[in-house]
């Protein structure tokens, strides 16, 4: 099991977006989570990469202890939980490249400084994976010169350059035009081929129904319903749910 | 040669070597202030109140009140109080530059906010240490977005050294003045307009080249 997350709870302001969350993620899974805006999905990703702290409960990432406050050992040393950071990659909404950074050197310089690999394999390496994401002929453009959905190949690729055990999506197409969407999920789909382990939290129904081994289904804080995406899509029998999917086909 | 009674020709030589004392006072103040300024926006940034609170106590009474009356406090003040003096040169290079640092305190913090959280996250998630996302990620994008009002305060700190002629520090315009009144004539004054006016052409030609050299990507 790479990543086990036990009651996992956050509070903004009094108001609890995370009411006791668990997960366990499992080698070459790929997981997605769909709910509706504001159903905490975002903070769950944002907790298990240490962008956010949890209020309670526990998490452990390829072996190695996030926090526990179950038994009130509250969060690691600020050395675990880097190399905890190291195990994990993430991929946001909105890219966030570093906007001075050609593309190939926003592959090549975390590879670098901070794990260490002398610049000619970095370089290889990061051509290697923007060959993969059909970007060879950019590497020396900036980000402001490219599209969207450029960018965010960009994106997965400086995340992939670490070779993280994990690879989390945060609504990796949700800032794109419709017409960019397809090539992102083009590549989350080959990586899947790639038994990448990956949790992807996304509003692409058929994506998910499609990508996914596990889909979740989160409201309020809350997990509602995880399961087979077949059974989750094809003939869920949970009324909140059923209300959800039936909404978002709607629009 | 004489203009307007005034001997130009003897004049303009001690006029030019008054203005190395200008861009000297320009230039120490620049080597002071910026790295000064950077410590002040750092320090205002600092959640502990310890820290921000005097610092911004410190940068309201030197942007509260004139550069002149600085001036004058460093040259007088440490007698009238400890007994001891700075001498010309250095009261006036602090107050120079303890002046200008508040300044571009304000400047570089405003600079460093403007920076997107998504960017510290990023490099927090790609394992950078809090310095190197500082040193890589941050203060390079802040240089950019700072050169413009950077430049700005660098063509008033131009004119601002002829108040160093307060404490009788003989620069270029104290040089002008005197030789006004002793010719009786404006000429000396048209003089120094131009000398200032030529430095801060520098100035503004040196920034518009240095904005260029970053213009290679968009924030």
């Amino acid at each position: 099991m790479l990543l086990k997350a036990d009651n996992l709870q956050k509070q903004f302001d009094n108001t609890s977006v995370l009411k006791g969350i668990s997960l366990a993620v499992n080698e070459g899974e790929v997981i997605a989570i769909i709910g509706p805006s504001g159903s905490g999905k975002s903070t769950l990703l944002r907790c298990l990469t240490q962008l956010e702290k949890v209020d309670a409960g526990r998490i452990e990432v390829c072996g190695k202890l996030m926090v526990d406050t179950i038994s009130g050992l509250g969060y690691s040393d600020p050395k675990t939980l880097h190399e905890i950071i190291l195990e994990v990659g993430l991929v946001f909404q909105n890219f966030i490249l570093f906007p001075h950074y050609s593309v190939l050197r926003n592959i090549v310089d975390a590879q670098v400084k901070v794990l260490g690999v002398d610049k000619q394999t970095a370089v290889d390496k990061a051509m290697d994976l923007l060959d993969k994401m059909n970007l060879r002929s950019r590497s020396n453009a900036y980000p402001c010169e490219m599209s969207g959905g450029q960018q965010q190949r960009v994106a997965i690729a400086r995340a992939l350059a670490l070779n993280p055990r994990i690879l989390f999506f945060d609504e990796p197409t949700s800032a794109l035009d419709p017409e960019l969407t397809g090539e992102i999920l083009k590549v989350i789909r080959s990586l899947a081929e790639e038994k990448m382990t990956m949790v992807i939290v996304t509003h692409e129904m058929a994506f998910a129904r499609d990508v996914a081994d596990r889909v979740i289904f989160m409201d309020e804080g809350v997990i509602v319903e995880a399961g087979k995406p077949e059974e989750l899509f094809g003939n869920t029998q949970n009324q909140r749910t059923k209300d959800f999917l039936q909404r978002f086909n709607q629009n | 040669m004489r203009i307007d009674n005034v001997p130009i020709d003897l004049l303009i030589p001690n006029m030019l070597s008054a203005s190395v004392k200008t861009l000297q006072i320009f230039f120490l103040t620049i080597i002071l202030s910026i790295p000064l300024g950077f410590l002040v926006a750092l320090a205002r940034r600092s959640k502990y109140r310890i820290i921000n609170i005097p610092v911004r106590i410190y940068q309201l009474i030197f942007r509260g009140t004139p550069l002149m009356l600085q001036l004058f406090f460093f040259m007088y003040g440490p007698y009238y109080i400890f007994g001891f003096t700075f001498g010309r040169d250095l009261a006036c290079i602090l107050a120079f530059a303890i002046n200008y640092a508040a300044y571009f305190g304000e400047i570089f913090r405003g600079g460093i906010g403007s920076i997107p959280k998504g960017q510290y996250e990023a490099a927090k998630v790609l394992g950078y240490t809090k310095f190197q996302t500082f040193m890589r990620i941050v203060l390079p994008q802040v240089i950019k977005i700072v050169i413009p009002s950077t430049g700005n305060e660098l063509m008033t700190l131009v004119k601002d050294t002829s108040l160093a002629q307060s404490i009788a520090v003989i620069e270029l315009f104290r040089v002008a003045t005197t030789a006004g009144s002793k010719y009786a004539s404006t000429v000396p004054i048209v003089v120094a307009a131009l000398f200032y006016l030529i430095m801060n052409t520098i100035v503004e030609i040196s920034f518009k080249i240095i904005e260029k050299k970053f213009d290679y990507y968009k924030n």
